[in-house]
């Protein structure tokens, strides 16, 4: 019993994210489209933390080199993709706020 | 310290389902991307004590870590901070591609590394294949989307890329990588020379998949390069059994999707559609002629027009963006609402090079979000409009989308302009739009063609309201 419930643990995890990721977008206005895009591709930058784990356990050089760049490019999806995301939101202002 | 990063990454998984639903409303929306970008921080942190690395601990691998962190992250910041809002498109490309890229290389190292005794499981290499596969094929592919999208120059034909037969030279290619995975995985050959021509297929696929795709099709293809990577993430989290990343990865993987599917509408074509053809080769026959002239108007003249307008409609495109015309188009507009008049921006899905694009350059003018109405809303007001205004569209004003069955466009969504009393179309020149076709809306009896570069011409118009004083 024990097995088929780690078995199935994973499968309802990847349905239920599945589900909450359509339920995120599928209300969103279209003028928030693009950050949206930006700061979902932003999140995926958490491959940098596998990535890292990666390199760790590299032994030989051409592993090291591989997770070396692989800790590289996660990095860059992670610190890229959350500037780009906040500089467009920073910009999202209604009228009240700015007393026009 | 399992339980601890464990606990970690569970918190980090929240704080990104936080984010992303205050991402999406704009009076939240600033507050979202700091929510997600904190979890970020915390995984980052604690993933540097995580127990599969400290296993072996090895000093060098941490000052790698440390290295590749820091180039990567300056590089990107360096990027991101720099990057003009036109260009924002492409930015997003290549860092999608560099997760892409990280998710191959993550597969690489756990098929290359020794496995001693603790073989995993033909599932599990599976998956890991299957990531390298997808995390590849995002990695080139949005590198191609970053160099066209630049208008680098060595993309910038589209023609060139074009052979025939290439669906089937792409599918022989698809076809051969998934057969390779297929023995890597199966056949437990973890080394030499297959896997690395794994690789190298994968790679080529991306690349020659994006090649033919037009500019103008290229944000729907970022979009799904963007879940493929959401889904390679995901599927390296199950590798390393990293909950994190499966949770992550998943959620980016399916809203990628339906961003993809909602883009694909805006346009009127299926994602398919956009991937196995070509907008030239799209439309059944001759495109009706058009009747009438084109008419030119002096700006002084426009500006008469707009000052004793109470109802303007701007429809801003992607011509006034490169014109870096948006904020005088905002200035323009508050003069006019100094005057009493009522000014809307009507925005279409694809107005930008992106659903939404337009929407980042407006407001990177200062224009507040209440200003902007989207099609369905801003279609009805068209008849009450005095002046509508055109400034850098094209395509997306063309009434033959709605009454011409042999255009190419035919069944597009549009800004109806034409029901407006006057329309005054900003316009470089007499060329024709991304779909090489000509726009009745020109030619009819309510237009009024503007011409000259669009900063120049909206500058003119300021001065000719403030000369009525």
């Amino acid at each position: 019993m024990e097995a088929v419930v780690a078995f199935f643990s994973p499968i309802y995890i990847l349905m239920l994210a599945a589900i909450l990721g359509y339920e995120i977008i599928s209300r969103v206005p279209v003028i928030l489209h693009t950050p949206l895009m930006s700061g979902t591709n932003f999140v995926h930058g958490i491959v940098l933390v596998g990535a890292m784990v990666a390199l760790g356990q590299a032994s030989t050089p051409l592993e090291q080199t591989i997770g070396f760049l692989g800790v590289l490019l996660g990095a860059g999806n992670a610190v890229g993709g959350y500037f780009v995301t906040e500089r467009m939101l920073e910009m999202f202002k209604s009228s009240k706020e700015k007393g026009n | 310290m399992g339980y601890l990063i464990e606990t970690v990454y569970f918190l980090t998984a929240v704080l990104f389902i936080v984010g992303l639903k205050r991402m999406s409303h704009p009076t939240t929306a600033r507050s979202g991307i700091v929510w997600a970008g904190g979890g970020m921080v915390l995984a980052t942190l604690v993933s540097f004590a995580h127990p599969q690395i400290t296993a072996h601990i090895s000093v060098t691998n941490y000052v790698l870590m440390l290295i590749a962190i820091a180039i990567g992250g300056v590089i990107a910041w360096a990027g991101a901070k720099r990057v003009p809002m036109t260009a924002m498109p492409q930015m997003i490309a290549i860092y999608n591609g560099m997760g892409g890229g990280a998710a191959a290389a993550i597969a690489a190292v756990e098929l290359l590394k020794d496995h001693g005794d603790h073989l995993p499981s033909n599932t599990i290499l599976l998956m890991a294949v299957a990531g390298a596969l997808i995390g590849a094929v995002a990695f080139s592919g949005s590198v191609v989307a970053f160099g066209k999208l630049q208008e680098l120059k060595f993309f910038k034909d589209d023609a060139k890329f074009r052979f025939t037969g290439q669906q089937k030279v792409n599918a022989a290619i698809f076809g051969a990588a998934v057969v390779l995975g297929l023995i890597i995985a199966l056949g437990h050959v973890f080394g030499g020379p297959l896997i690395t021509l794994f690789f190298l297929l994968a790679l080529a696929f991306g690349a020659l998949m994006a090649l033919p795709i037009g500019g103008a099709d290229m944000p729907v293809v970022i979009s799904l390069f963007n879940a493929f990577t959401g889904l390679a993430v995901a599927l390296e989290g199950f590798v390393l059994g990293n909950s994190a990343m499966i949770i992550a990865g998943i959620i980016v993987g399916s809203s990628g999707t339906l961003l993809t599917l909602m883009m694909a509408k805006a346009m009127n074509r299926s994602v398919a559609n956009v991937l196995f053809s070509n907008w030239a080769a799209l439309g059944t026959g001759e495109a009706q002629a058009v009747t009438g002239s084109l008419k030119p108007m002096e700006p002084p003249d426009a500006a008469i027009q707009m000052a004793y307008a109470s109802k303007v409609i701007i429809v801003p495109g992607y011509g006034m963006a490169v014109a870096q015309a948006q904020h005088k188009i905002w200035e323009m507009s508050k003069l006019l609402i100094e005057r009493g008049a009522t000014v809307k921006f009507a925005i279409h899905p694809v107005a930008g090079r992106m659903p939404g694009h337009m929407n980042v350059l407006l407001a990177e003018a200062g224009v507040p979000y209440d200003y902007i109405a989207d099609l369905e809303e801003i279609n009805e007001e068209f008849p009450t409009a005095d002046v509508a205004l055109v400034i850098g569209a094209n395509d997306v004003v063309n009434p033959a989308a709605r009454n011409d069955k042999s255009s190419p466009i035919y069944g597009m969504p549009i800004l109806n302009v034409d029901h407006a009393k006057n329309v005054q179309v900003i316009k470089r020149g007499k060329g024709v739009g991304f779909a090489g076709i000509e726009n009745a809306l020109f030619f009819a009896d309510n237009t009024r063609m503007v011409y000259g570069d669009a900063q120049k011409v909206v500058a003119a118009l300021i001065q000719g309201i403030k000369d009525l004083g």
